[in-house]
């Protein structure tokens, strides 16, 4: 179902839009451009609430490290904002087109999912950098989270709650997020014809070194056209920093990593261009019935992840030096992807709507978090009318 | 002073029984209800605040905490978790018909895997232990609260505790990766892992910061790091807040975001080179310690580009560290603040507002015209980066009324932080200290949806009652 319906123009109609459809006790589907309405399940509700409309920024103190956005404010939009002041944001959340369709991601949406790029594995996910925030709970109340300062402990962190609830906790209205300069430079290094093992070996070997890798990630062969020319598998590594940095400490990473065979250097247009393939999920060519996944492992588990989903069919490849396997192939292989995360966790990014309907999208919890989660639910949502099931079924 | 819940005097009635049914449940070295061997847990770092509990079980296995809270549940036995007891803000503070559950037995590494960069330890391990345990590899683990030789990484949790280098390396939560937890009807939960992404709710971010109030941590994964090449630490003072205020605006307006960007006022300044024979200069109205990281060659790159930024704002003296031994001699005066201030103020309270960075040439102004009024000294510490105040402001509890008012002026400036738009507590937490002062943040709604975040963890408000939310009217 697509976000035809409210579109408000301000706080105050999400705000009577949320009261009205909690007295009439009917459900809403909640989201920004509907971009990726196609993940996880499908929420079954005969009206749905946009915040689209509620767009520009509200403070940018770049001093402060400090940019405050209304929801509805494209991904882009915000990037733009920030780049005249030579800021970016930390976490890289990725544009999702190339496998859920084209579309442009809202910033709310990108904090209601938690979404995290490759920068990921080094400065953290979006909602580590989620200082505030403003949204309309189930009743139709609107809270303020969190605040404007980089520090905060007080009281609940709501922000941590809401962030990755997937609109079922709030509608996120606006976003406080903690922004940093964007680095001078960047640069890869990068092996070729590594296999997945000695790939995350090498990886976790420059994650481990003192030079703040801010990406590490392995492309199969099959797959690695999508992000560098020639041939073999693509294993890279990033810097960004200051110049001076850069070519320090990919000069060291090329010296470390030699082991595992000779690094190429990556020039900076070059590295962007091979870390935003990375980012977007370019390397994946899910066919049109294909399910996408997104499985998050401990590092080293990750090329075992990728061994089971080839062998039955699927494809993938490695992020956050080993620890997000990207996964795509048939709808058959939920059991199989599920059951390779072990004890990692993992996210139904896209299957057919009559799949998502009928499978978990999500792990399902324990009986006694289970249990926790439908408190919190009905803590802040009482009548269950925002995004009804779409993280677990009855929630 | 603030006033705590009365007893239940059911509670009090049962003691003998509910002794007993403890002793039951852990060995007898693990519970303590002898009022001589209660003393040290009346209290924790806010020793203005003294309460003698019911009992102290001091469990050493995750089991035994949950039996414990499973007894407590069923008995509607408040609960007090307590990790070091260094909490600031009064977050161990126990009850009279409390049980204290004490997780300083829970100090074992259980896991360190250096390939995927991750620790786990029982809840009861200090924040240095865990630096202790991987710089053998040239690992650490970043967070470091001015108590990390004491404090706890259970109470880290349950203040999301940050330290003087969040500025680059983040506070608890961003260094979190899982968490054994127990509720409060016993049930054991593991959240997260040793992987980067939570499906379902964030229950680690969640769990982070709630003081306590929702479940117990008993084992903790975190991420480790590869400490840098190196780290090196200058001295730069100046002969008025607003130019300093201004440098550090233009230090991270360039795009250098120092690991550590600590500001210290005169009193400040005085206190800790009495202390600490640092070589701080003494003419100076306020003195940055700017740190940065790297090989020698990146250090010197970076501190000539910050030197070059202060040099507009005509600095009084700018020192560059020449080793790591006068770096460490350095951050000696600054993580020693404390203590130093200890020793020319027969006590003092210490607060941990958090202002937007601009704001605090005006803040620093308020607080000294305050500091007038109320008759009471104050010296200022600020993590200029995060815009985290720390100010000490100095009382003699022997004198009567010393310590109400110094109570007074301290929620004064917290009420200015908010009112500057910032907020009551940066990472010292709430708990019994400010939690009076949350209607000046919150609005009634907000602190309802709070309360009823914690009322689905944990519905008779057993855990670490009377903390962080106003009592009822």
């Amino acid at each position: 179902m697509p976000l035809d319906g409210l579109a408000p123009a301000d706080e105050a109609g999400v705000a009577s839009a949320v009261r009205a459809a909690h007295d009439a006790h009917e459900p809403l589907l909640v989201g920004g451009r509907g971009t990726k309405a196609g993940m996880l399940r499908p929420v079954q509700a005969a009206r749905s609430l946009s915040t689209r409309a509620l767009t520009g920024l509200t403070l940018h103190a770049p001093q402060e490290l400090i940019v405050s956005v209304r929801a509805g404010t494209t991904v882009p939009d915000l990037e733009a904002a920030l780049d005249k002041g030579r800021q970016w944001i930390i976490s890289e959340p990725p544009d999702l087109s190339a496998i859920l369709g084209e579309g442009t991601a809202t910033i709310g949406g990108i904090v209601a999912t938690n979404l995290s790029g490759p920068r990921r594995v080094a400065w953290g996910a979006t909602r580590d950098h989620v200082m505030g925030l403003r949204a309309v709970n189930g009743v139709g109340d609107v809270l303020r989270c969190g605040g404007r300062v980089l520090k905060n402990v007080t009281g609940l962190d709501m922000c941590k709650l809401l962030a990755g609830s997937h609109g079922t906790l709030g509608v996120i209205t606006e976003v406080t997020l903690k922004v940093l300069p964007r680095s001078e430079s960047s640069g890869s290094v990068m092996l070729r014809g590594l296999d997945p093992v000695a790939a995350v070996a090498a990886l976790s070997a420059a994650l481990g070194s003192p030079y703040t890798v801010s990406g590490a990630a392995y492309v199969p062969a099959a797959l690695a056209g999508r992000v560098m020319d020639g041939a073999g598998s693509v294993t890279l590594v990033r810097i960004e920093d200051f110049t001076p940095s850069v070519v320090y400490r990919l000069g060291r990473l090329v010296t470390d990593l030699a082991q595992f065979g000779a690094g190429t250097l990556l020039d900076d247009a070059t590295s962007q261009a091979a870390w935003r393939a990375i980012r977007d999920a370019v390397p994946l060519r899910p066919d049109d019935g294909d399910a996408v996944w997104r499985v998050s492992v401990r590092p080293s588990a990750g090329p075992g992840v990728l061994a089971v989903i080839e062998a039955a069919g699927g494809h993938g490849y490695l992020d956050w030096g080993g620890g997000l396997v990207w996964v795509a192939g048939p709808p058959s292989i939920h059991e199989i992807v599920r059951q390779a995360a072990g004890r990692g966790t993992w996210m139904v990014l896209r299957a057919p709507e009559p799949m998502r309907a009928a499978i978990d999208v999500v792990p399902p919890e324990a009986q006694a978090l289970a249990a926790i989660t439908r408190r919190v639910k009905a803590a802040m949502d009482p009548r269950g009318i925002l995004n009804p099931g779409r993280l677990f079924a009855g929630v | 002073m603030i006033a705590q819940p009365a007893p239940k005097p059911d509670i009090m009635a049962r003691r003998d029984e509910i002794i007993a049914g403890l002793g039951r449940l852990v060995a007898p070295s693990a519970l303590i209800h002898e009022a001589l061997r209660l003393r040290p847990y009346e209290t924790d770092g806010l020793p203005a605040y003294r309460q003698t509990p019911l009992a102290v079980v001091l469990p050493e296995t995750t089991e035994q905490v949950a039996a414990v809270l499973k007894y407590c549940s069923q008995n509607g036995i408040r609960v007090i978790p307590r990790g070091a007891g260094t909490s600031l803000s009064g977050g161990a503070l126990p009850m009279a018909d409390s049980v204290v559950v004490g997780l300083m037995r829970m100090n074992r590494i259980l896991d360190i895997d250096y390939g995927d960069r991750a620790a786990t330890v029982q809840a009861g391990v200090t924040n240095i232990g865990i630096t202790q345990a991987v710089a053998g590899q040239g690992f650490f683990y970043a967070p470091d609260p001015s108590s990390q030789l004491a404090c706890m990484i259970g109470g880290n949790i349950g203040m999301n505790s940050g330290g003087a280098h969040c500025l680059k390396y983040g506070v608890t939560a961003n260094n979190l990766l899982g968490l054994r937890i127990v509720t409060i009807e016993g049930e054991i939960i593991d959240l997260g892992g040793a992987h980067l992404d939570a499906a379902g709710y964030d229950w680690l971010g969640i769990m982070t910061g709630s003081e306590g109030m929702l479940a117990m941590v008993t084992e903790v994964t975190v991420r480790i790091l590869r400490a840098p090449e190196g780290a090196r630490a200058m001295l730069v003072a100046f002969d008025a807040n607003e130019t300093a205020g201004r440098a550090v605006d233009a230090i991270i307006g360039s795009g250098i975001i120092p690991v550590a960007l600590e500001y210290m006022d005169r009193p400040a300044i005085h206190a800790c080179e009495a202390f600490a024979h640092a070589g701080y200069p003494l003419d100076a109205e306020a003195l940055l310690i700017i740190e940065v990281e790297g090989s020698i060659a990146e250090q010197d790159d970076l501190l000539a580009r910050i030197a070059a930024l202060c040099a507009p704002f005509a600095p009084l003296s700018l020192r560059v560290s020449q080793s790591a031994e006068e770096s460490l001699a350095i951050w000696k005066g600054r993580k020693g603040a404390f203590g130093a201030v200890g020793r020319i103020s027969p006590d003092y309270l210490c607060m941990d507002g958090t202002i937007p960075t601009g704001q605090l040439p005006f803040v620093l102004r308020r607080i000294t015209e305050m500091s007038d009024d109320y008759g009471l000294k104050v010296a200022n510490i600020f993590h200029a980066g995060d815009g985290n105040l720390h100010p000490l402001i100095m009382f003699d509890a022997n004198l009567d009324g010393d310590f109400e008012r110094a109570e007074k002026f301290g929620a004064d400036i917290l009420r200015l932080c908010v009112e500057v738009g910032g907020c009551l507590t940066g990472e010292h937490g709430v708990g019994v200290e400010k939690r009076d002062l949350m209607p000046v943040q919150f609005t009634p709604i907000e602190l309802d949806q709070q309360r009823a975040i914690k009322t689905a963890f944990d519905p008779a408000w057993l855990l670490n009652p009377g903390k962080v939310f106003p009592l009822a009217a």
